[in-house]
């Protein structure tokens, strides 16, 4: 099956490695970054072009750009890996528009477009015929969205609650752990890279929140956004808190809840006993679906990471690959 | 609650029934045979839970038919919930906040931890709530929830059900 990949940054890099280094039947025909790109029938030698990205900063021919591969290229699959615009979900919403009605599969780790546009592009790619996944949007590498479809066909999802941002977690762990304080563990998640120079987007709930509005809208067929989650973040947390609950054998995670009979959709800190199977440790992600048939089961894996989340992306693609494209 | 009563087949079930016929909700039923000479007495523990003024319709349904009632314990507030505030919660008058609950009638401040940081710095309490009933302890969050809006406070709630 040919791919084309839109966006060399971290996942888009760890996805190009993985389809060089394993045979997995992919071919890439096209890569484009935010300046430039290139287009290969015959398919592109990865190895060149990350080369090239990474002393030049460029992957290929500024003539060429993320647009043209996605209109021009040869491929069965577009693999759309751009950075997350949470506001606009732009440009990724036009690139995924375009390939869907080239009758392109599109496969995406993007937040923005599948919270923003999820049932205008679901209904696009229906019409065309083709497959519109975005399994590596929600929780990195867990396939969660692989589990509802197929692992747990049939059920009726009642309720979720997940662990949904590593961020928050590894910094709520280390306050749990070591009595630092929410300023000393913030700080040090910046040092290991796990938070961004402005933590907000992660520490005020909202990633976790763009992701429990995913998970309603294409589990639930709702159209909620980003505005409907009751969100609390956990930048006000004090060391104290922890302690207090910890005297109860309980520690505080942020956790993200949906129950669509009580209409209730929230992203808050919360009180949970430290057995309980979502307390996971780090920068891990947990959830768990509750349904009718099969009751609770609980997924914990890594929620980041570049080779996490082309883990994500290549089970998308080898998904469509099975089921509309050809077997290996 | 604990009952006497023969130990012949139907007698449990005759007990038991009567406390979901008046509305009631039975939580456990223990039933101990003792060591010892059989006497043809059958000992029974039941925890349920009842409306208020069911009570004397059900100990007089029981006495009708032939049980003894050895002992009615009373737990009038069978709900139990941990929550943390953070906050100024002394500036933000904390006798009110415990007062907006304990004056409900159905549910109660139990508990609270506090811990006091410099002055002007936020606090941060465990505060247990003990509620009649689970739509009480609902009832009872709301109104902290509520409550903690109004004072900005911040409120950590626990997951999953009360105990």
């Amino acid at each position: 099956m040919k791919v084309a990949l839109i966006g060399l940054g971290s996942v888009g890099r760890g996805v190009a490695e993985m389809i060089t280094k394993k045979n997995l039947g992919l071919t890439i025909t096209g890569i484009a970054d935010s300046k430039s790109g290139v287009i290969d029938p015959a398919g592109i030698n990865v190895a060149n072009v990350l080369a090239t990205k990474k002393s030049t900063g460029l992957c290929g021919s500024t003539d060429i750009q993320a647009l043209d591969v996605i209109e021009r290229a040869d491929y069965d699959a577009l693999i759309e890996v751009s950075p997350t615009n949470a506001l606009t979900g732009e440009p990724a919403t036009g690139y995924i528009r375009t390939a869907l009605s080239r009758k392109k599969h599109v496969v995406t780790s993007n937040k923005g477009p599948v919270a923003l546009q999820y049932q205008e592009l679901e209904h696009l790619a229906r019409e065309n015929g083709v497959a519109f996944r975005y399994e590596a949007t929600v929780a990195g590498a867990i396939p969660i969205m692989h589990t509802l479809e197929q692992g747990l066909a049939g059920n009726e999802i009642l309720a979720i609650y997940g662990v949904l941002n590593g961020t928050c977690n590894f910094i709520l762990s280390r306050m749990a752990d070591e009595g630092l304080t929410y300023e000393q563990a913030l700080l040090e998640a910046r040092e290991m890279g796990y938070a961004e120079a402005d933590p907000t987007y992660d520490v005020q709930g909202i990633d976790a929140a763009i992701k429990l509005v995913i998970l309603v809208n294409t589990i639930w067929g709702k159209k909620i956004q980003l505005s409907d989650i009751d969100r609390t973040g956990i930048d006000l947390l004090t060391a104290d808190a922890l302690r207090l609950a910890e005297e109860e054998g309980s520690t505080i995670r942020l956790i993200a809840e949906a129950n669509p009979k009580k209409n209730l959709f929230r992203v808050s800190p919360r009180i949970i006993e430290k057995t309980h199977p979502l307390v996971v440790e780090g920068t891990l992600n947990a959830l768990t679906l509750e349904t009718d048939m099969a009751k609770e089961i609980t997924l914990i894996g890594r929620g980041a990471g570049s080779i996490e989340t082309a883990s994500a992306i290549i089970g998308d693609l080898l998904f469509i690959k099975d089921r509309y494209v050809q077997r290996a | 609650m604990k009952l006497e009563m023969n130990d012949s087949p139907g007698q449990l079930v005759a007990a038991l029934k009567p406390i979901s016929d008046v509305g009631g909700n039975i939580i456990a039923v223990i039933h101990q045979r003792e060591p010892g000479p059989d006497n043809g007495i059958l000992n029974v523990q039941i925890v349920l839970e009842l409306p208020e003024d069911k009570r004397e319709t059900l100990i007089n349904i029981l006495k009708a038919q032939g049980i003894r009632i050895q002992r009615i314990g009373e737990e009038r507030l069978l709900y139990k919930r941990t929550v943390i505030m953070i906050g100024h919660l002394m500036h933000t008058d904390l006798s009110d906040t415990v007062g907006q609950i304990d004056s409900t009638g159905f549910a109660e401040i139990s508990e609270l931890s506090m811990s006091m940081p410099a002055i002007n710095e936020r606090s941060s309490s465990r505060i247990t709530i003990k509620a009649t009933s689970k739509q009480d302890m609902e009832s009872a969050l709301a109104i902290l929830r509520r409550v903690s809006r109004q004072k900005s406070l911040l409120l950590i709630e626990p997951m999953g059900d009360c105990t």
